[in-house]
């Protein structure tokens, strides 16, 4: 609170434009301040508080963890690694317009490069921490190569030609494991060593719960990143590139790296979601990470509404939770053991499919646009805003910054039309 | 060297497939702008149509001619029911909304049918034809190269000589004019739909013989290298359509046939990244670039 306090003076004698005026920048920033996005700006939040709140609802979502049973604590671990993909995915989409059907590959990316790193630091004789830090930043990077790479394909690329490729990205990704199956084991994956509780807590708390809560920290890093990145000069640029391209390059932008910038991002935190769910699993294999997972991670970004973390947040806890749903619903309407698998596994993609349609043409907001615009304002007492949304809405929170008058209106980026 | 003169022929053949399904991709971008993401899942749905229909009356042609229609009908079913309503200031929403009929689409046949895949049967031997000592061509190959190729110039003539072509052209090109004019736009815009529909139901009902059997997901890898030739040929350009499926077609046969099957995709998406780098209208493409 205090430094909140502290840093909003600083913040406010700046004025119009929070931290873009802060940090002006002749070329690009201040004519696009003032031309285009004014209003906008003037609503920005400066990174101290970003950070606090960030922090407040990181802890209210370690919080949560010993309210909940160890199943639904692998339940959290997993909506947490979700929701680092999906952030990146959401803002991809949302803020530059590059609709990529291929972030299961990232994921994947990420997940490979976790496990390999982790089972070389294994054989080396580190563990601990070290480990689980020095093989996150390696699957950081392994994703964010593979993103620069796309990236680089992606900024010449527009629409559904980005999405074919990341398509065929997605498909190709078992004979990439087959095919260099002396790294990547096959279809069979990579399985590394068990990561138990730490010594010091182990009293307090069960495995479960010490995955989520590690699921949960590195969400909030990573997606509170991306907002500060969102918030900032990089995401002005963003928008300005996604909303005209010409207008953009004539202020000075360099739209082509703004893009690989942004995928690049965006790779990264897929890549620390899939290094996530690898720590939480222990294996990462090309079966966990297909089309319809990759689909899926759309369909979270897409339900929540598009270029919303706080959405984002909430599309994964329902592709999660909703299969699970369907599955116990199914469980118990006593249908032969055939009929069973075929719900089990079809019904959930039906049910997103037609959400996805459904939201899309009729709906286009998602469920962010149905919330209050400033759910975390700040006359509210944030005490009273945190609990309602969970852990890494602590950005969240910010995307009520971001004025959603326009995006009602027209949520999917338009990109110019032949 | 029998191999490989075995191997090109075959890869032809697979490639005339590819080259109608991506026809049927490039029919529905000219028609409507869209890359119809769903079009694997839809024709897969009207082969399933003929798969049953062929089981209850015993004949192939009528399974043939079924989907045909069925493929059609799904055309007809999707646009007017779904993609009407993308929004167009976005070509995302479009694209989008095509991925959410996909995931219907298959679940539902997976709820319908169950996943197993079902073995079915070509009307043909599909063992080669030995000619002078070298294997070449099947004969079920040869009439799906006939076949593929015939259609091709039934639909070149309709798009060139008939009235009805010259509308859905009109409307492709200049949909305001065209309204100017008379013609009823959206009709234009559901008949392409249709028509391209139900081309892609047949280029999916000849390829599922020579593959492992139907599923739900048969013609995932048949969308993605019909994807990667219409990007090759340039979506505009239905002759790039008909060259860049045999080309495309007869590298995957070449790839599978020296390298192995799992290469394949590989081969396709390193062929669409390195034609999107170099060439990103298209190797025939008659725009400077694309813009959407």
């Amino acid at each position: 609170m205090s430094a909140d306090t502290n840093a909003r003076p600083a913040a406010s004698a700046t004025p119009p434009a929070g931290i873009e005026a802060a940090t002006p920048s002749p070329r690009t920033s201040g004519p696009l301040t003032t031309s285009i996005r004014a209003p906008r700006e003037r609503r920005r939040r400066s990174t101290p508080r970003l950070l606090v709140t960030a922090l407040v609802l990181t802890l209210v979502a370690i919080g949560a963890t010993f309210l909940l049973d160890p199943y639904r604590n692998y339940q959290f671990a997993l909506i947490a690694a979700t929701f680092c993909a999906t952030a990146g995915l959401t803002l991809l989409i949302g803020l530059t317009g590059q609709l990529s059907l291929g972030h299961a590959a990232l994921m994947a990316a990420g997940g490979y490069g976790y496990a390999l790193t982790a089972n070389a630091l294994t054989d080396a004789g580190v563990d601990g921490v070290p480990r689980f830090v020095v093989s996150l930043a390696a699957a950081a990077a392994a994703s964010a190569l593979l993103g620069l790479l796309l990236g680089l394909a992606a900024a010449r690329l527009k629409g559904p030609y980005l999405s074919g490729v990341t398509l065929v990205l997605v498909i190709a990704l078992p004979a990439f494991t087959s095919v260099f199956s002396g790294v990547f084991r096959g279809d069979q994956g990579v399985q590394i060593a068990y990561d138990g509780v730490p010594e010091v807590l182990r009293r307090i708390i069960a495995v479960e719960q010490w995955q989520a809560w590690v699921a949960i920290l590195v969400a909030a890093v990573f997606v509170t990143w991306l907002a500060a990145l969102r918030n900032g000069r990089a995401g002005l640029r963003m928008r300005a590139v996604r909303d005209d391209e010409t207008a953009a390059r004539l202020q000075g932008v360099r739209a082509g790296r703004v893009k690989v910038l942004a995928f690049t991002a965006s790779s990264v935190t897929a890549g620390a979601g899939g290094a996530v769910l690898c720590f939480v699993t222990q294996s990462v294999s090309p079966g966990a990470y297909t089309l319809a997972f990759s689909l899926l991670l759309l369909v979270a970004v897409v339900i929540g509404g598009l270029g919303s973390l706080l959405g984002a947040f909430l599309g994964s806890i329902v592709i999660v939770m909703l299969p699970w749903l369907i599955q116990t619903a199914t469980g118990a309407l006593d249908l032969s053991a055939d009929a069973a698998q075929r719900l089990t596994g079809n019904l959930p993609v039906l049910v997103f499919g037609v959400l996805l349609i459904v939201v899309t043409a009729a709906w286009p907001g998602g469920i962010r646009a149905t919330l209050p615009k400033r759910l975390f304002s700040k006359r509210m007492p944030r005490a009273a805003a945190a609990p309602a949304a969970g852990p890494d809405a602590a950005v969240a929170a910010d995307s009520d910054l971001e004025p959603r008058t326009d995006s009602a209106a027209e949520p999917i980026p338009t990109t110019t039309e032949r | 060297m029998d191999r490989l003169l075995f191997l090109l022929a075959t890869g032809l053949a697979r490639g005339a497939i590819f080259a109608l399904f991506a026809l049927a991709l490039v029919l529905i971008w000219r028609a409507a702008r869209v890359v119809n993401f769903a079009q694997g899942a839809m024709a897969v749905v009207a082969v399933y149509v003929a798969f049953a229909v062929t089981g209850l009356t015993g004949s192939y042609w009528i399974g043939l001619a079924s989907a045909l229609v069925a493929g059609g009908l799904m055309g007809l079913v999707v646009e007017r029911g779904v993609m009407r309503f993308a929004s167009h200031a976005s070509p995302l929403s479009g694209v989008i909304i095509a991925i959410g009929v996909v995931m219907v689409l298959q679940s539902a046949l997976g709820i319908a049918f169950g996943s197993n895949t079902r073995p079915m049967e070509a009307p043909f031997s599909e063992s080669p034809i030995v000619i002078g000592g070298v294997p070449v061509l099947s004969p079920y190959d040869l009439f799906v190269l006939i076949l593929a190729v015939g259609l091709m110039g039934v639909l070149a003539l309709l798009f060139t000589r008939t009235s009805l072509g010259l509308q859905l052209r009109a409307s492709a090109f200049a949909p305001e004019v065209s309204r100017l004019l008379g013609v009823r736009v959206t009709r234009m815009v559901t008949a392409g739909w249709v028509l391209a529909s139900a081309v892609g139901a047949l280029a999916a009902l000849l390829l599922v013989p020579t593959e492992l059997g139907l599923n739900p997901h048969s013609a995932d890898m048949l969308f993605v290298s019909a994807f990667t030739v219409a990007v090759v040929g340039g979506l505009d350009s239905p002759p790039g359509a008909l060259i860049g499926g045999l080309a495309v077609g007869v590298l995957i046969s070449l790839v599978t046939g020296y390298l192995g099957a799992t290469v394949a995709p590989i081969a396709v998406l390193v062929l669409l990244v390195a034609v999107l780098l170099v060439r990103p209208g298209g190797l025939f493409a008659t725009t400077e670039a694309r813009t959407a």
